[in-house]
C-alpha cells in the first residue's frame, strides 16, 4: 500500500512540525509513507473566495503529483473536503481525477475506515479540548453533527480512548465553528475574532490543558487569539498527540 | 452596506452581542431537545424535502390546481407577479371596502413586498398584530428574525417603548405586565378594522384550501373579527395534499421554536356567510430562482427560521447586518437571487460551517448554495483585484518551483515585519490575532534533508 503525504499550503510553510508528526504516525502505524515533492496547494483558499474557476492549473498539478499512489493522507479536513468536492472538474481529468478524489483521505479517516485501527495504545495524562472543525465534522461526517437526530460519534474521540491518562472534555457547544473560514478571517475580520473568542472561553471554562484538532487552520486562528490575549493554553494537532502517545 | 461593517458594528457593544448570541442558541437548544424525541426526526426531513421537490418539479400544475379548486370554494384568486403587483391588488380591495385601518398577522410575504409604508402612504393605518411585529412596528423598524421579529431587543427596550407608546409605567420589566398591555392596545385594533391580512403557511391544491400558523392567535382574531381576508403567499408556499401537512406541522414549530406544534394551525377553505376571501398568489422573483438550477431548492423552505438560530454568524451580527428582509443562511441565498450587486457580501457572511444544513428541516443544501454564490458573485464582478490575485496564486500553485520560492519569501518577509505594517490582508489577521511564529524551514526543506 502506497500511501502519499499530503501536507496542505499552511502546514508546510508554518507548522512543518505537524506534518512530520503525521509522517512519523503514520510511519509507526506500518504505512508506507512518502511525501511527493512537487505538491503546492489544493486550492481551496481560492474556491472559497469564489475563483473555484481559476484553480483549474493547482487542480492539474494536484492531480499530477498524486495519481499514482493508493492513499493520499493529509492531517486536515478542510483541504480534503476541498479535494473531494470542490475541485472543479477538468475537462481531461475524467477518471483519474474522480480516483484521486476517492481516495484523499483525511489522517483520523484514514486510520479508522483503511487502517481499521480502533483506538492507539499509549499514554499521554493530559486533559484535551478537542475542536471538531465544521467541514471535517460536516463536511466528511468525521464525528456525529448535533443538529441531527443520529447516534453520537467521534474518530478522534475512538482513537483517544485507549491512550492512558488521557482526560477527554466535553464542551457545552461541542461542535461551534470557531470562526475560522479561511479568506472569512480576514474578510468578516471581526466577527471571525468574535467567534474565536467564543469558542476559546468554552474550552478555558473546561480548565483543558491542551486544545487539540484536525485542522491547523482553526487552531492557528484559536491560537492566536489565546496568544494576543495571554492565555497560556497549549494547541497540538490530533497527529502530535498521537505520535506522542505511541511513543 | 456589507455585512462585514455592519457586523462590525453589531459587535462593538461586545455584551450585547453575547446576549443576542446566548438568546438564539437557547432557542437552538430548544429545538435539538425537541426533534431529539421524534425518532423518526431525519426520516421526517427526508420526506418533507422529497415533497417539497416534487412540488417544485410540478408547481405550474398545483398553482393551476389551487387556483380552480379555491375559486370553487368561494375564495377570490389573484395573480402578483412582483410586490407592485400585489400590493396594488390589496389596496384596490380596500378601497373597494372604503377601509381605512387594517390588521396584518405576521406575513414575511408583505414585508418583502413593502407593504405597511405603500399602505400608509395611501392613507390605511397598518397595525401589526404578532408581538414581535408591533414591537418593530413601534420602532419603525423591519423584524429582524422571521420566526422572532424583535429578538434583538431586550425587556428593558421594550418597557421603554411601550412606556412611550402604550403609558405603561416607567421601569417595569415585567413581560406579563407589558404583554398585557400590548394585548389591550391590540383588541382595540381587532375591534376596529374591517380588513383584516395574513400570510399563509401551506396552501394545499388538492382542497383547494390554506393553513396559517400562529403562536398568539392573532390571525385568527384578525379573520373572524373582519368582513374581508386578505391572505398572502409566495408561489412556493405549496403541499400537495392535506395528508401531508403532518409532516410539515411536525418539523414547522420544533424546528422554529422546538415547541411541539404551534399553538394555533388554522385552516381557510372558504369565506364564512357574508364575508369575503382573498388569496393573491406572488411570483416576485420566484420563477426566476426556480430557474436557477443550483439555486431552486432554496423554495423549499418553509421560513422556521432554524437556520438562523443555529449560524454562528447571524447569532452574532443580528438581523439588520443582512439588510434583507429574509436574514440568515437562507437570506444570504435568496437575496442575491434578487439582486446580486446589493447582496454580493452576504453569501461570503458565512464560514460554510454546514450547521444550517444540518439543521434545515427540509433538508435545502443551504451552505453548499452559499459556495455556489461566491462562484457566481466573483463572475458577475467582472476583473476584481482579488480576482487577479486568486490568478495569481493560482500561477503559484500550479508550479513546485514558484511555491517554493514564494513560500521562502513570505516567511522571510513575516519574520522580519511587525504586524503593523504587514501588507494588506493580513493587517486584519493581525487586528485580534497574533500570527503564528515562522519556522526556519519548511516541511518540504525538511523532507528533503532528513528523508529523501
Ligand atoms: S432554510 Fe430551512 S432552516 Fe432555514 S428557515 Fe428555511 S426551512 Fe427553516
Amino acid at each position: 500500500m502506497k500511501v502519499a503525504l499530503f501536507i496542505p499550503c499552511y502546514i508546510d510553510q508554518f507548522y512543518p512540525h505537524v506534518g512530520q508528526a503525521t509522517l512519523e504516525l503514520l510511519e509507526k502505524l506500518n504505512c508506507n509513507v512518502s511525501y511527493p515533492m512537487n505538491q503546492t496547494c489544493c486550492g481551496q483558499p481560492m474556491a472559497n473566495s469564489g475563483y473555484e474557476r481559476d484553480t483549474e492549473g493547482t487542480t492539474r498539478q494536484f492531480i499530477e503529483t498524486f495519481k499514482d499512489f493508493d492513499y493520499i493522507v493529509a492531517p486536515s479536513g478542510s483541504c480534503v473536503l476541498h479535494v473531494k468536492e470542490h475541485q472543479p472538474c477538468l475537462k481531461e481529468g475524467g477518471k483519474e481525477q474522480a480516483e484521486v478524489q476517492a481516495k484523499t483521505y483525511e489522517l483520523s479517516e484514514f486510520i479508522t475506515d483503511i487502517l481499521k485501527v480502533d483506538t492507539i495504545q499509549g499514554s499521554f495524562p493530559h486533559k484535551i479540548g478537542f475542536h471538531s472543525s465544521c467541514h471535517g465534522q460536516r463536511g466528511l461526517r468525521l464525528s456525529s453533527s448535533s443538529e441531527l437526530n443520529e447516534a453520537p460519534f467521534n474518530k478522534a474521540k475512538a482513537l483517544f480512548a485507549g491512550i492512558k491518562g488521557l482526560e477527554w472534555v466535553e464542551l457545552a457547544r461541542k461542535d461551534e465553528c470557531c470562526g475560522f473560514g479561511g479568506t472569512f478571517a480576514v474578510s468578516e475580520e471581526a466577527l471571525s475574532v468574535q467567534m474565536g473568542k467564543d469558542r476559546l472561553s468554552d474550552h478555558l471554562e473546561h480548565q483543558v490543558e491542551i486544545i487539540c484538532g484536525g485542522d491547523v487552520s482553526c487552531l492557528m486562528h484559536l491560537q492566536g487569539i489565546a496568544q494576543r490575549n495571554n492565555n497560556q493554553v497549549k494547541f497540538m494537532h490530533l497527529a502530535e498527540i498521537l505520535n506522542q502517545a505511541i511513543s | 452596506m456589507s455585512h462585514p461593517s455592519q457586523a462590525a458594528k453589531f459587535l462593538k457593544d461586545e455584551k450585547r452581542a453575547h446576549w443576542h448570541d446566548e438568546t438564539l442558541w437557547f432557542v437552538r437548544e430548544k429545538r435539538d431537545i425537541s426533534s431529539k424525541k421524534i425518532p423518526e426526526w431525519e426520516e421526517l426531513r427526508k420526506i418533507a424535502s422529497g415533497i417539497k421537490d416534487h412540488v417544485l418539479s410540478n408547481l405550474d400544475n398545483y398553482l393551476a390546481e389551487l387556483e380552480k379548486k379555491a375559486t370553487e370554494n368561494g375564495i377570490h384568486v389573484h395573480w402578483a407577479k412582483d410586490a407592485e403587483e400585489h400590493n396594488k391588488i390589496v389596496l384596490e380591495i380596500l378601497k373597494k371596502q372604503k377601509c381605512k385601518a387594517i390588521v396584518k398577522s405576521k406575513s414575511i410575504l408583505t414585508e418583502e413586498c413593502h407593504l405597511n409604508p405603500f399602505l400608509e402612504k395611501n392613507g390605511v393605518e397598518v397595525v401589526d398584530t404578532d408581538l414581535g411585529e408591533r414591537i418593530v412596528q413601534f420602532m419603525k423598524q423591519p423584524p429582524s428574525h422571521i420566526v422572532l421579529p424583535a429578538i434583538h431587543l431586550k425587556k428593558g427596550d421594550i418597557s421603554e417603548l411601550f412606556h412611550k407608546k402604550l403609558k405603561t409605567q416607567k421601569g417595569n420589566e415585567d413581560p406579563e405586565y407589558l404583554t398585557h398591555a400590548a394585548r389591550e392596545h391590540l383588541r382595540n385594533k381587532f375591534l376596529g378594522a374591517k380588513v383584516a391580512i395574513t400570510g399563509v403557511n401551506f396552501a394545499i391544491p388538492e382542497t383547494g384550501e390554506f393553513v396559517v400558523c400562529t403562536n398568539e392567535g392573532n390571525a385568527d382574531m384578525g379573520v373572524h373579527l373582519a368582513d374581508v381576508h386578505i391572505a398572502c403567499m409566495g408561489i412556493e408556499k405549496i403541499i400537495p395534499r392535506r395528508a401531508d401537512l403532518g409532516v410539515f406541522l411536525r418539523l414547522l414549530a420544533r424546528s422554529a421554536t422546538g415547541q411541539s406544534i404551534t399553538n394555533y394551525n388554522s385552516h381557510f377553505r372558504s369565506p364564512a356567510p357574508g364575508k369575503e376571501l382573498h388569496l393573491i398568489l406572488v411570483d416576485n422573483g420566484r420563477t426566476n430562482q426556480l430557474a436557477r438550477d443550483k439555486f431552486k431548492n432554496s423554495l423549499k423552505c418553509i421560513r422556521c427560521g432554524a437556520c438562523m438560530n443555529t449560524c454562528p454568524i447571524y447569532r452574532r451580527s443580528g438581523g439588520y447586518s443582512y439588510g434583507s428582509t429574509v436574514p440568515g443562511p437562507i437570506g444570504s441565498i435568496l437575496s442575491p437571487g434578487i439582486d446580486v450587486k446589493k447582496y454580493s457580501t452576504l453569501p461570503f457572511a458565512s464560514t460554510l460551517c454546514g450547521s444550517c444544513s444540518d439543521v434545515c428541516p427540509v433538508k435545502i443544501n443551504i451552505h453548499e448554495q452559499l459556495y455556489e454564490w461566491r462562484q457566481e458573485i466573483t463572475k458577475a464582478q467582472g476583473i476584481t483585484g482579488k480576482g487577479l490575485s486568486m490568478q495569481l496564486a493560482n500561477g503559484i500553485f500550479k508550479s513546485p518551483l514558484a511555491y517554493k520560492i514564494s513560500g521562502k519569501m513570505l516567511r522571510a518577509t513575516l519574520k522580519t515585519l511587525p504586524n503593523s505594517i504587514i501588507y494588506n490582508p493580513l493587517n486584519a489577521w493581525g487586528k485580534g490575532r497574533d500570527l503564528p511564529a515562522t519556522p526556519k524551514q519548511s516541511f518540504k526543506e525538511w523532507y528533503q534533508k532528513n528523508r529523501s
